[in-house]
């Protein structure tokens, strides 16, 4: 396929612009600077997303030494090793960093490098957004970690319930450090969501069809979209919470006419939906590993994507299960017990069709299939045991113990962190273009895996024993000491398992054996690309005509695209034509100007609501330098005809 | 066979103080959680079984030589039972909350409110005759099989009142009165905690239970109403003076004193408590001590300053306090 009718004097891809001399003008025109503006300025999707990958693992080890902390404090009865002031804070942090910092962005950051590579095209969408986007998460988390290292840090919970975070019962400023890091990274998820929306919907290569997508790419579209509609509520609960704090509104405060309840709706109308955002991606990634290892496309690709998207649904429906014990109508429940026993359907398919699909191949079993064995293991016990908080007179006993601390452990960890370790594995050799050391990949594999049981497992009895979770410290002779105990060991036999998949990592950035495009002779476009993949991704589009393009006896390419300016095809929405040529933006030092001023904004307004007017200046102005019209006959769209 | 099921869940807990765990059975919301845990533990480890046993048998296994075909008619059995399991646990859940509220509706209720506090529960007996209502804190004395009706209030911030052995959990949440309601079922004694973290010193906010025979009730309560004796020697009457004429008496309220704060706990029978500082120390004279001298020590965070005292003062308050039988 050719694109033509186009003014011949342009240099465009095609047989007779290939190889060597292609690559030098693609990449003179993709790439960016050298040095230290190039790092700055660069937009290139696959620079921010192996940074934003980096960054929330580095915040995954500060939230796990956090962890570490707390299993060391609760190893035996009425400890003193840290003062509850601490403690309170170090659990928050905990919950958090893992949330916000790590769980969400890691996610979003896997999204942000692969689904270009993984769609076929040259450029995530709105790319500038996208360095935004990450220069913003980067700066929120700095500041939550310095105020806590400052002994500022909040310590009101993860999910900071009013009234207790509101201005009468946390004087100072710690709440507001927590309110403001859920600006920061809603904005940047937010961004990175409509990124990915956009990328998906409209830069996909020709002929790859709604139907033809990869199932990560789909957990990556709905995940987005659940992004887009529960990050609103979130955002508008820690504005009013804010102002509650900074210019004494009484959203919360019920003897003023507010309500203490509205914060609890309004979070975890977001709140929920935040564990399938954190979880999709992570069954995109085990959807993945599995076509790979089996060499067969996931069993019942219609129905698997039908359970992204009704999970993607039914998520905004079970709010209510975490608000059981609040004394909301009795009746009412009943609807939230069936919402959200539901999910055990959409889930339960899909672990169903995975294992059917290892059972109709020959699964090779490299390290990233033991990952998602032990994300199955782990992740239905998790699953079951949500079917059990579901029910209103379980949950009006388990709600808030440690049975749901190991619950969600099981979820969160078994579903995502698992998944995630073995897309690490799996998709290092595309990043890096090496491979990951294979033997002590199992060994870490199967530290982390002991390791992870022996600390969660026992916490299901600690809570039946009748502990409640966010205590600093217990009593003796509640049966509990014992059982805390071996959660403590487990977990450090857990970061035993983490340092030893870091320093695998680490070993093989340098000395791993060299992988070549496709290492394990994978389906999907991603592959179908150097290692790493060069700054324009494909000298040419592929063109795709099915589920499993690299299967094929031969990857047609789609060309005549410009070289010498950005430029990407975009394709219709559901059957993936060629549409319009569209060109892509440059590099540019604005994205992250515009960052640090929203940053000076965001952190003015803990202190002054005068911010929001001062501190609107600085952001104007880099926004208005980072639009400011360029003149260039070669920005306009131009239909492509075939 | 359901007996023996019944063990599993039952023997891993076996060993274990029973004075705080859900499985205890010690009222009727406990016991039907029991009953429904059971329900679920039999249908969610009949699926995780499958679940595994499919998984072996897709990693080390036989290949399927079934084609599609067959894939797809394990799905849609699969998906049966996860849909039958779904309706049957939904509906027996359904059908055990209703129970819960049903039971013990043709009885006449006890009524108690209970206003959580960080970090300490203030109780009261209500009763029709207003002259007759008790208060008392950190302390539930329950007549055996007789429903409870527990109508909660908060005064600062949400606190949640668990007592696992009997009942599930209800919030306390400020501006809003919640209710719970409890029917103990054994005696015994047991211990009650706050379950919605609420500050500094959440892991410190627990409570005693009594459940008892109604006649033991009726003799506490009785006992409860009196007011507190007059100080029967010098000693005595010193740590008097001293708790009336210092700040103690701001706080904390004895009955037929001139004692009757409100901000503090009750502490007209203090002595008559298993616990002090909401469950936080026996009630010991070293400990009642400790707690007056230094309450910040104990409980960092607390409301309660340390009054300046001699060490022959806080002698006389401790013995004064230990009279309030």
């Amino acid at each position: 396929m050719t694109a033509t009718e186009h003014p011949a004097d342009v240099p465009r891809d095609g047989p007779e612009l290939d190889g060597p001399e292609l690559d030098r003008i693609l990449s003179e025109t993709w790439g960016d600077k050298p040095g230290l503006i190039g790092w700055l300025t660069t937009v290139d999707h696959k620079r921010v997303g192996k940074r934003y990958i980096f960054t929330a693992i580095g915040f995954l080890l500060l939230g796990g030494i956090l962890a570490l902390i707390m299993r060391l404090q609760l190893a035996r009865p009425d400890s003193g090793l840290i003062t509850a002031d601490r403690y309170n804070q170090i659990f928050t942090m905990h919950g958090s960093t893992m949330m916000f910092l790590f769980a969400v962005p890691v996610m979003e950051a896997f999204g942000v490098y692969l689904v270009p590579l993984m769609v076929g095209t040259r450029a995530i969408s709105f790319p500038r957004l996208n360095a935004f986007s990450y220069w913003l998460y980067l700066c929120g988390g700095i500041m939550l970690w310095v105020a806590f290292l400052r002994d500022v840090g909040p310590d009101i919970g993860w999910f900071a319930y009013t009234p207790l975070s509101g201005p009468e019962f946390s004087p100072g400023k710690r709440a507001d450090f927590w309110a403001q890091l859920i600006t920061f990274t809603e904005v940047a998820a937010l961004a990175v969501a409509v990124e990915i929306v956009a990328t998906i919907l409209k830069q996909r290569a020709p002929g790859m069809r709604l139907d033809r997508i990869p199932l990560f790419v789909w957990g990556m579209l709905v995940t987005a979209f659940m992004v887009i509609f529960s990050m609103p509520a979130v955002t508008l609960a820690s504005s009013f919470l804010l102002s509650d704090r900074l210019v004494g509104t009484q959203f919360y405060n019920a003897t003023e006419g507010g309500s203490a309840l509205l914060w609890q709706h309004l979070f975890w109308f977001f709140g929920h939906p935040e564990v399938y955002i954190i979880f999709l991606p992570g069954l995109g990634f085990v959807s993945a590993i599995v076509e790979t290892f089996c060499k067969r496309p996931v069993f019942a690709y219609p129905i698997m994507v039908a359970a992204l998207v009704t999970t993607g649904l039914l998520a905004f429906g079970l709010w209510v299960h975490h608000m059981f014990a609040t004394g909301l109508p009795r009746l009412g429940y009943a609807f939230y017990t069936a919402a959200s026993m539901s999910i055990a359907l959409p889930s339960g398919v899909q672990i169903f069709c995975w294992i059917a699909t290892m059972w109709d191949s020959r699964p090779r079993m490299e390290v990233p299939m033991w990952w998602v064995v032990g994300f199955i293991i782990t992740f239905v016990i998790g699953g079951l045991t949500g079917v059990m908080v579901a029910s209103v007179p379980l949950d009006l006993e388990l709600h808030d113990t440690y049975f749901i601390v190991a619950h969600f452990h099981y979820t969160l960890i078994g579903g995502a962190v698992f998944p995630l370790l073995g897309a690490i594995t799996y998709w290092f050799p595309k990043i890096t273009g090496r491979m990951m050391g294979d033997r002590l990949g199992k060994v870490a594999f199967g530290f982390v895996f002991a390791g992870f049981h022996l600390t969660f497992m026992p916490m299901h009895f600690t809570g039946l024993l009748g502990m409640p979770r966010r205590v600093y410290t217990y009593p003796a002779g509640m049966g509990w000491s014992a059982l805390n105990l071996t959660s403590t060991i487990g977990a450090f036999v857990m970061a035993l398992g983490v340092v030893l998949f870091l320093a695998n990592l680490v070993r093989s950035l340098g000395n791993g054996a060299i992988a070549g495009d496709n290492p394990w002779g994978a389906a999907s476009l991603e592959w179908a690309t150097t290692s790493p993949p060069r700054p324009y991704n494909f000298a040419h589009i592929p063109a795709v005509t099915s589920h499993t393009p690299l299967w094929e006896e031969s990857l047609p390419v789609f060309s005549g695209l410009r070289v010498e300016h950005r430029e990407l095809v975009l394709t219709t929405v559901v059957e993936a034509l060629p549409d319009v040529r569209d060109p892509s933006p440059t590099p540019s030092i604005w994205p992250l100007l515009a960052a640090l001023a929203t940053t000076g904004l965001f952190i003015w307004s803990i202190f002054s609501p005068w911010a929001l007017v001062w501190g609107a200046i600085p952001v104007g102005i880099a926004l208005t330098l980072w639009f400011w019209p360029k003149s260039s006959p070669d920005t306009h769209q131009e239909p492509v005809i075939e | 066979m359901r007996r023996l099921l019944a063990l599993v869940p039952l023997a891993l807990l076996a060993g274990c103080s029973g004075m705080q765990s859900m499985s205890e059975g010690a009222g009727f919301g406990s016991h039907l959680f029991n009953q429904l845990m059971l329900l679920f533990l039999v249908v969610t480890g009949i699926s995780y079984a499958a679940v595994l046993l499919f998984l072996t048998m897709a990693v080390v296994g036989r290949r399927n030589e079934g084609g599609e075909p067959r894939l797809q008619a394990l799905l849609i059995a699969w998906t049966g039972f996860i849909l039958i399991g779904l309706i049957l646990l939904t509906g027996a859940s359904f059908l055990s909350d209703r129970r819960e509220a049903r039971e013990g509706s043709d009885r006449t209720p006890l009524k108690v409110t209970v206003n959580a506090n960080q970090w300490w529960w203030g109780i009261e007996y209500q009763n029709d005759d207003p002259s007759q209502s008790l208060r008392t804190a950190n302390e539930l004395h329950l007549p055996v099989g007789r429903p409870v009706e527990l109508k909660l209030n908060a005064g600062d911030v949400i606190h949640s009142l668990w007592i696992p052995a009997l009942a599930g959990k209800q919030d306390l949440i400020p501006g809003r009165e919640n209710d719970l309601r409890v029917v103990p079922t054994r005696i015994g004694h047991y211990r009650g905690q706050c379950a919605e973290y609420c500050g500094l010193q959440h892991a410190h906010m627990a409570f005693d239970v009594t459940v008892e025979s109604p006649q033991a009730f009726a003799a506490w309560y009785k006992a409860q109403s009196q007011p507190a004796p007059e100080p029967a020697d010098p000693g005595i009457k010193a740590g008097h003076d001293f708790f009336m004429s210092h700040a103690c008496a701001m706080c904390h309220a004895i009955g037929g004193t001139p004692a009757n704060g409100t901000t503090g706990p009750d502490l007209t029978h203090v002595a008559s408590r298993k616990t002090i500082a909401a469950g936080t120390l026996p009630m010991t004279r070293g400990a009642l001590m400790g707690w007056i001298a230094n309450p910040q020590g104990v409980k960092p965070g607390a409301r309660m300053p340390a009054v300046g005292m001699t060490p022959d003062e806080l002698h006389a308050v401790a013995s004064y306090l230990e009279t309030l039988k």
